[in-house]
């Protein structure tokens, strides 16, 4: 840890001493400051409440190469198939942190699909406004994504305009012979009484270790309506800890879903804050992890205001020495009269190895609410697969269903039919089945 | 097609079928009648392959295969059905994609091709038809929040998709009223040929009316204490279980 920690310090300098004039940016003025309180803060140990359950140790152990060499051997058939089928789509696509233009499907027609680069020496006025303005101060990884943010994806949709396709985001790591870490980050601002479709994916192409440490701000402005999908299927020797800050204004609905079958370590630090009245938020997740996989979801919605509505659903699935972790934090500020504010999460165990710690967290000083919290932790029902199996069901595929059947109203959110496809497949694919769950 | 010799099975320690023998041919419909905690149940969850008993003698017969080492779901590829006196809710998963994923995985255990969507279709609305079952059933999760009458029906609508060989009706008149009772049996009574066989399950005499049995048998304690035709259901009907008990206890 210390290591790594010494090592992002003389990468800092390297990258401070590249930037020539812009070295004197409110931008890198605000690296600067992430910097230091990175340095400040450390990587965070078992001892931050926020870490208890999670070991940062081993996943930050390895002697990961903080600028890898550009690679540009990656073909469009390489990565065809983390692409969405039958789906037309802006496509953003990034190659160990470095932008892959002729990878990459963007557009300046209306509002802008392209690179987080580009909008900080285009726009300046976007960056001034928004960047690091979303994401907490105290998280570490956060402001080490901060301090080295130079890439990633700028989505703006604008003013009453309606994305035509949606936006799939795709960051690919390649095999370099040695283990590499990549800081992506990425800036959506939807302008008010705009909509889009937004799909991440973090994809290895290497044998080697992966961190990938990246970083989203999101802006729903007024009455804008956003959907935004992360899909956690990376090989396993990647690692992923992903920062992401949503602000929602007046009105504003965001749905967002995190779905994550591989990986060997995924973290999400996921924060809601509402910022103005009305808005509805939802947060749906679906694990399923198996052997030698940890996924560890921390989410937290911030209610500041009256009369805000958010409904958070995590289903978790954990085969082998699999290990989860929950821990939803709500939190109703005094003053925020009319909160709906509602949460479960449900688990299934399949061994005596595999385990998830759980951990709701509702912090309420309000008192004219309605809130609710739920969380189980349980195993397959018997006489439901002896139900499925009398019918001529094996074993396997019985068990498949089941599980399908538990975890799928986290998929309620999911309206796009091309992506509800993939997941169902991935879904049945992690299960080991061929079947065809949705009719 | 059916021939149980000697069956006893457990369940933990305690021993709860002591010696059945019943042979079912193709074409015949056998009752099997008896108080409650007789075995009833027990014995259609032992022929069907329920892992919480264990058969400690005897063996159960299918068409000359021994079943002892046969899974539920191989027991079903062979065309055994059980229609469950508790039909088990599942959220989440359609009616259609349950009884799809049944066809298609029996169609695969036998080496034939997956069912062509259309024919499942028209099969579906052929059987649905059957039991005066409404189309918006199918898109409904299975059992979940059904009537019991619609559980019933659901279970009979599975047979029909099926087609077994054997089907055994555990308690299936339990919680049906006087028009659901009859939709159930007609569609039982179409589905009836000279090639399949049926075991009906029940305390009652009532279904009988509907479904006629060619044979009749009483289970107490565990055994087969009598058997005998359709009139022996409208004796038990009109003197009861005691008079049984008393013979079987001489």
């Amino acid at each position: 840890m210390e290591a790594l920690k010494d090592k992002l310090e003389s990468s800092f300098l390297v990258l401070e001493n590249e930037l020539n004039g812009e070295a004197q940016s409110a931008v890198h003025a605000l690296r600067r400051e992430a910097f230091q309180r990175f340095l400040q803060m450390g990587f965070p140990s078992k001892r931050h409440e926020e870490w208890r359950y999670t070991n940062l140790k081993p996943i930050l152990k390895p002697d990961y190469r903080i600028f890898p060499k550009e690679d540009t051997s990656v073909e469009f058939k390489d990565i065809k198939r983390f692409f969405l089928s039958d789906q037309d789509t802006y496509k953003l696509v990034f190659v160990d942190g470095v932008y892959s233009s002729w990878l990459s499907e963007t557009t300046h027609q209306g509002f802008d699909v392209c690179t987080f680069s580009n909008m900080l020496h285009k726009y300046q006025d976007v960056s001034d406004e928004y960047f690091a303005k979303a994401l907490p101060k105290d998280e570490a990884l956060a402001a080490v994504n901060t301090a080295f943010a130079k890439e990633g994806a700028f989505i703006r949709i604008k003013k009453n305009i309606t994305a035509d396709k949606p936006v799939e985001l795709l960051f690919v790591s390649t095999d370099h012979g040695h283990e590499i870490m990549t800081q992506p980050r990425n800036l959506v601002v939807v302008e008010e009484n705009a909509e889009v479709t937004i799909i991440e994916r973090h994809q290895s192409l290497s044998e080697s270790a992966v961190l990938t440490n990246t970083a989203t701000e999101i802006f729903a402005l007024r009455s804008s309506r956003l959907n935004y999908y992360k899909i956690q299927n990376d090989n396993d020797t990647a690692s992923l800890i992903d920062s992401t800050s949503i602000k929602q204004y007046r009105n504003s609905s965001v749905n967002l879903g995190t779905f994550s079958f591989g990986n060997k370590f995924v973290r999400n630090n996921l924060n809601f804050f509402l910022e103005e009245e009305h808005t509805e938020s939802t947060l749906d997740g679906i694990t399923i992890i198996s052997e030698g996989q940890t996924v560890d979801h921390h989410t937290l919605v911030d209610h500041k205001v009256p009369n805000c509505y958010s409904d958070e659903m995590y289903k978790g699935i954990y085969d082998g020495n699999a290990k989860g972790i929950f821990n939803g934090k709500v939190m109703v500020h005094p003053h925020a009269q009319k909160t709906n504010a509602f949460q479960q999460n449900n688990n299934v165990l399949l061994t005596d190895k595999a385990s998830i710690d759980t951990k709701p967290q509702l912090e309420i000083y309000a008192d004219d609410v309605k809130c609710s919290h739920g969380c189980t932790i349980g195993q397959l029902d018997d006489e439901a697969l002896f139900y499925m199996m009398s019918r001529g069901i094996p074993e396997k595929e019985g068990k498949a269903l089941l599980l399908y059947a538990f975890a799928n109203d986290a998929l309620r959110n999911v309206k796009l039919p091309a992506l509800r496809k993939r997941l169902n497949k991935q879904i049945a694919n992690k299960l080991n089945v061929n079947l065809d769950f949705e009719l | 097609m059916l021939k149980i010799t000697n069956l006893h099975a457990n369940i933990g320690d305690k021993e709860i079928l002591k010696g059945i023998n019943l042979e079912v041919k193709p074409g015949e419909i056998h009752a099997i009648m008896g108080p409650n905690g007789s075995g009833k149940s027990t014995l259609s969850s032992v022929i069907a392959g329920r892992e919480d008993y264990e058969i400690t003698a005897g063996h159960i017969d299918f068409e000359g295969e021994d079943l002892s080492d046969l899974d539920a779901d191989e027991r079903a590829h062979k065309g055994i059905f059980l229609s469950f006196q508790y039909p088990v809710e599942i959220p989440g998963v359609t009616v259609t994609n349950f009884i799809k994923t049944a066809i298609n995985e029996t169609r695969k255990a036998r080496g034939q091709e997956p069912m062509p969507a259309n024919i499942m279709l028209k099969q579906m609305r052929e059987k649905m038809g059957l039991l005066e079952i409404d189309s918006a059933f199918l898109s409904r999760s299975l059992n979940t929040g059904f009537s019991g009458g619609e559980k019933k029906r659901n279970e009979i609508f599975q047979m029909a998709m099926l087609d077994p060989k054997l089907a055994i009706l555990d308690e299936t008149d339990s919680g049906l009223d006087i028009d659901a009772l009859r939709i159930v049996s007609n569609g039982v009574n179409k589905l009836k040929s000279e090639k399949n066989a049926i075991i009906v399950i029940t305390h009652y005499q009532r279904l009988l009316d509907y479904i006629v049995p060619d044979f009749v048998h009483v289970l107490h304690q565990g055994r087969i204490v009598k058997s005998g035709d359709k009139s022996l259901a409208h004796e038990l009907e009109s003197k009861g279980y005691d008079w049984l008990k008393e013979e079987a206890a001489l």
